[in-house]
C-alpha cells in the first residue's frame, strides 16, 4: 500500500536554556487510507510532530515525505492535497458560518462546495450563524469543515475533541469515521484512549518524542499479555514484601502499586481472582475494595512508562 | 467570483462593519472630537462688561447715557448698598461713583474688573473729545478659524489611526488568533492575503475621507480650497504611508499588547508634534527639522496648504516624497521580516 506519510528520525530541538528536545528520532509510516493517531500525554511532542508533518514547522534533522512529496521542495503541491485543522485556531467571530467555509474553499482550485462540506459535518442549519454564537463542538465541526473543504487525500487534526462534551464528541467521531470510509487518510492527536481505541485503525504512542509503541489499539493492549485488570484497595498499607509476593504469582502477568493497593493485569480473571483472594487471606490482609476491568489503552501507557496519560495536564 | 482575493476582502469587510465599536470610533470619533473642540474653539461672541452705578449720584442717569454708547458696556443703577453686594458676588464688574475724584470700587484680582475700568475711562476720553466709538468687525471668513486649522489635523490623525490600527491591529489580532497561521497551511498565496488588507483599507479610508470632509463642510462651511485631485492624492498617498507603518509595527509582534504599546509610540508623539491641534512651529527652531521629517506633520502641512491656502499639487510634491518614503521604507522592512506562525 502506497504511504501517506513516511518519517525517518525526526528531530525537533527549540533553542534554549537548555535546549528543549521536543521530539527526539521519531519514526512514522502511515499507509493511506487510514485512520492513524498520534497518543500521549501533553507535552509528549505530538502538535510538534503534527506541525512538522503539516509543514508550519521546520524539522531539527530527519526525513519527512507527505504523500511521496517533500515540504522544501513541494511545497504548494502538498499544500493543495491536505488539511488542517489545529489545534486553537479562534475563526473569526463575526464571519457567517458559510461565510467562513466560503473564505477557505476559495483558497483551493478544486473541492467540495461549501454545502457538501456543511453537510458533512452536519452544520447545514447553522449556515447562516455568526461563528460567536456555536458551541464548541459546532465551531470543532467548522474547524473541520474548513481542513477538508478542499477535498484533501491527507486530513490532519490536532486534538480535534478535547474540551468537547460527550455528544459532540460523538458526532465528530462520525464525521471522522466518514472520511475514512471514503478512502481519505486522517492523522490525528489526542489525550483520550476511548477515542484513539474507537477511531484510529493504528495509534503511535509517543512520550517524551518518541514512539514508545505502534499498533492497532487491540494489539497493544494483547501486547500487555493481560488484557484484564484487577484492581483492589486494602485496610492496611502492603509490606514490600507481600507486594514481591503477588507480583510472583504466576495468574499475575504485571503489577505495580496504586494509592490505597495494587493494580494487576491477568490474562485469565476467572483463575486469577481466586488465587489472588486466597492468597491475601494466608497474609491476613483485609480488602477494603475490589474491581475488575479489561484494559485500555491507558494501561499500555502506563505499563510502557510507568505514568498516566493525563499527568502532564496542564503544560503544552 | 470566488477569488481568494475577493473572499479575503469581504472578510474583512465584514469583520469591521459588523463591530459597532469599531465602527465608532474609526468614523464617529473623529466627528465628535471636531465638534467638542469646533465648539470650545468658536469665535466668542463680544464680552459684555457689567457696571454698575449708584442711585444715589446725581449725574447716574446722564453717565448712563454716555456709556451706553458702546455697545459692550451694560450700565444699571442700582442703590450703593446693592451695588456692592452685586459686585461682591459677581453680579457686577465694578461699581463707578462720579464724583471729584471720580470712585471705581472694584476687585483688582479680577481681569473684568479692571477692562471695565479702563473701558469706563476709554469712553468718557471719547466723549470728552467728541469722539465717536470706534467700529469693530472681526475677522471670520471660512479659512482663517481655528476650526479651519483644525480639519486638516483630524483628518491626518484619522488617516494615522486608521492605517495603524487597521492594518497593525488586524495583523496582530490574527495572528494571536493563530488564523495566520491557519491561512499558511492553505495554498492561499500570502500576497492575495496582504492585498486583501490594503484594499480593504483603502475602502474604509474613503468613507472615512467623504465623511469627515462633508462633515466639515455641512457644520462648519469649510471646503478644499485648492485641487481636490491634489487633496485625494495626498490622502491615498498618507494612508499607504500609515498603512505601511501599520504593518510594520504588525510584522514581529504577537500579543496585542506589544502592538498596542508600539502603536501609541509611533501615534502620542506625533499627536503632539506634528500640528494637530496647535501649529508645529512653536517648537524650537532646532528640532524643526525632525518634526519635518515625520509622516504627520507632512501630511497635514500639505492638506492645510490645499485646503485652506487654495494650493494645487506643486504643495504636495515634498508632503507626497516624505509620506511615500516612509511608507515605501515600512512595506519593505515589514514583509522582510514578517511573521506568519
Amino acid at each position: 500500500m502506497p504511504s501517506a506519510i513516511r518519517v525517518r528520525d525526526l528531530v525537533k530541538t527549540y533553542p534554549g536554556r537548555p535546549p528543549v528536545e521536543a521530539v527526539r528520532g521519531l519514526e512514522l509510516d502511515v499507509p493511506v487510507g487510514e485512520c492513524f493517531g498520534l497518543l500521549g500525554p501533553n507535552g509528549a511532542g505530538k502538535t510538534t510532530t503534527l506541525e512538522i508533518l503539516e509543514g508550519l514547522l521546520d524539522a531539527t534533522a530527519g526525513e519527512v515525505e507527505i504523500l511521496g512529496l517533500r515540504w522544501d521542495r513541494d511545497e504548494a503541491a502538498i499544500r493543495r492535497r491536505i488539511g488542517i485543522s489545529l489545534q486553537e485556531t479562534r475563526l473569526p467571530d463575526k464571519l457567517t458560518v458559510r461565510e467562513t467555509v466560503t473564505l477557505f474553499r476559495s483558497f483551493f482550485t478544486t473541492g467540495l462546495t461549501v454545502e457538501a462540506a456543511l453537510d458533512t459535518v452536519s452544520l447545514a442549519e447553522k449556515s447562516k450563524a455568526y461563528v460567536k454564537s456555536l458551541s464548541g463542538g459546532q465551531k470543532q465541526r467548522l474547524a473541520v469543515a474548513c481542513a477538508l473543504v478542499g477535498d484533501p487525500e491527507l486530513i490532519f487534526l490536532d486534538e480535534p475533541t478535547t474540551g468537547l462534551d460527550p455528544q459532540s464528541r460523538r458526532q465528530l467521531w462520525d464525521v471522522i469515521r466518514a472520511l475514512t470510509e471514503r478512502g481519505r487518510t486522517v492523522v490525528l492527536t489526542t489525550h483520550y484512549m476511548d477515542e484513539a481505541e474507537r477511531l484510529c485503525h493504528r495509534v503511535a504512542v509517543v512520550d517524551q518524542g518518541k514512539v514508545i509503541a505502534i499498533g492497532s489499539p487491540a494489539q497493544l493492549i494483547n501486547d500487555l499479555g493481560g488484557e484484564h485488570v484487577i484492581e483492589f484497595s486494602t485496610a492496611e498499607p502492603l509490606t514490600e514484601v507481600v507486594q514481591a509476593k503477588l507480583k510472583a504469582l504466576p495468574v499475575v502477568h504485571s503489577s505495580r502499586p496504586e494509592a490505597a493497593g495494587m493494580l494487576l493485569t491477568v490474562k485469565e480473571p476467572h483463575r486469577a481472582l481466586p488465587a489472588l483472594l486466597d492468597f491475601l487471606r494466608e497474609n491476613g490482609v483485609a480488602l477494603a475494595g475490589l474491581t475488575t476491568r479489561t484494559a485500555t489503552l491507558e494501561d499500555v501507557f502506563v505499563t510502557l512508562t510507568g505514568r498516566h496519560l493525563r499527568d502532564g495536564e496542564g503544560q503544552s | 467570483m470566488n477569488t481568494p482575493l475577493l473572499q479575503l476582502t469581504l472578510a474583512r469587510i465584514r469583520e469591521f462593519y459588523r463591530e459597532p465599536a469599531a465602527i465608532f470610533w474609526v468614523y464617529g470619533f473623529p466627528i465628535l472630537l471636531a465638534v467638542a473642540l469646533g465648539t470650545a474653539f468658536r469665535n466668542r461672541p463680544v464680552e459684555r462688561i457689567r457696571i454698575d452705578l449708584p442711585e444715589e449720584s446725581a449725574s447716574a442717569i446722564s453717565l448712563k447715557n454716555t456709556l451706553g454708547t458702546d455697545p459692550r458696556l451694560d450700565v444699571v443703577i442700582v442703590p450703593m448698598t446693592e451695588a456692592r453686594n452685586r459686585l461682591r458676588t459677581a453680579k457686577t464688574d465694578l461699581v463707578f461713583t462720579p464724583g471729584t475724584p471720580d470712585t471705581y470700587l472694584l476687585d483688582p484680582n479680577r481681569p473684568e474688573s479692571v477692562l471695565a475700568r479702563n473701558a469706563i475711562d476709554n469712553v468718557r476720553l471719547r466723549a470728552a473729545s467728541n469722539q465717536p466709538v470706534a467700529i469693530e468687525e472681526s475677522m471670520t471668513e471660512p479659512g482663517s478659524r481655528y476650526i479651519d486649522f483644525l480639519i486638516p489635523g483630524l483628518i491626518g490623525l484619522n488617516l494615522m489611526g486608521g492605517g495603524l490600527f487597521g492594518v497593525g491591529f488586524v495583523v496582530v489580532d490574527l495572528r494571536v488568533r493563530k488564523l495566520l497561521k491557519r491561512f499558511l497551511a492553505t495554498p492561499m498565496r500570502r500576497t492575495d492575503f496582504l492585498l486583501a488588507l490594503m484594499i480593504s483599507r483603502l475602502l474604509f479610508t474613503l468613507i472615512e475621507m467623504v465623511l469627515l470632509v462633508a462633515f466639515a463642510w455641512l457644520a462648519f462651511d469649510i471646503t478644499i480650497r485648492g485641487n481636490l485631485l491634489a487633496f485625494a492624492v495626498l490622502v491615498f498617498i498618507g494612508g499607504f504611508s500609515f498603512a505601511g507603518l501599520g504593518l510594520l509595527i504588525a510584522c514581529r509582534a504577537n500579543t496585542i499588547e506589544t502592538v498596542s504599546g508600539l502603536m501609541n509610540a509611533i501615534m502620542l508623539p506625533m499627536y503632539i508634534l506634528s500640528g494637530v491641534f496647535f501649529s508645529s512651529e512653536r517648537f524650537p527652531a532646532e528640532v524643526q527639522p525632525i518634526l519635518k521629517a515625520l509622516p504627520l506633520t507632512q501630511l497635514i502641512d500639505g492638506l492645510r496648504a490645499v485646503m485652506n491656502d487654495g494650493a494645487g499639487f506643486g504643495a504636495i510634491v515634498a508632503p507626497c516624497a516624505v509620506l511615500a518614503a516612509w511608507g515605501l521604507a515600512a512595506f519593505a522592512i515589514a514583509l522582510r521580516f514578517f511573521r506568519w506562525r
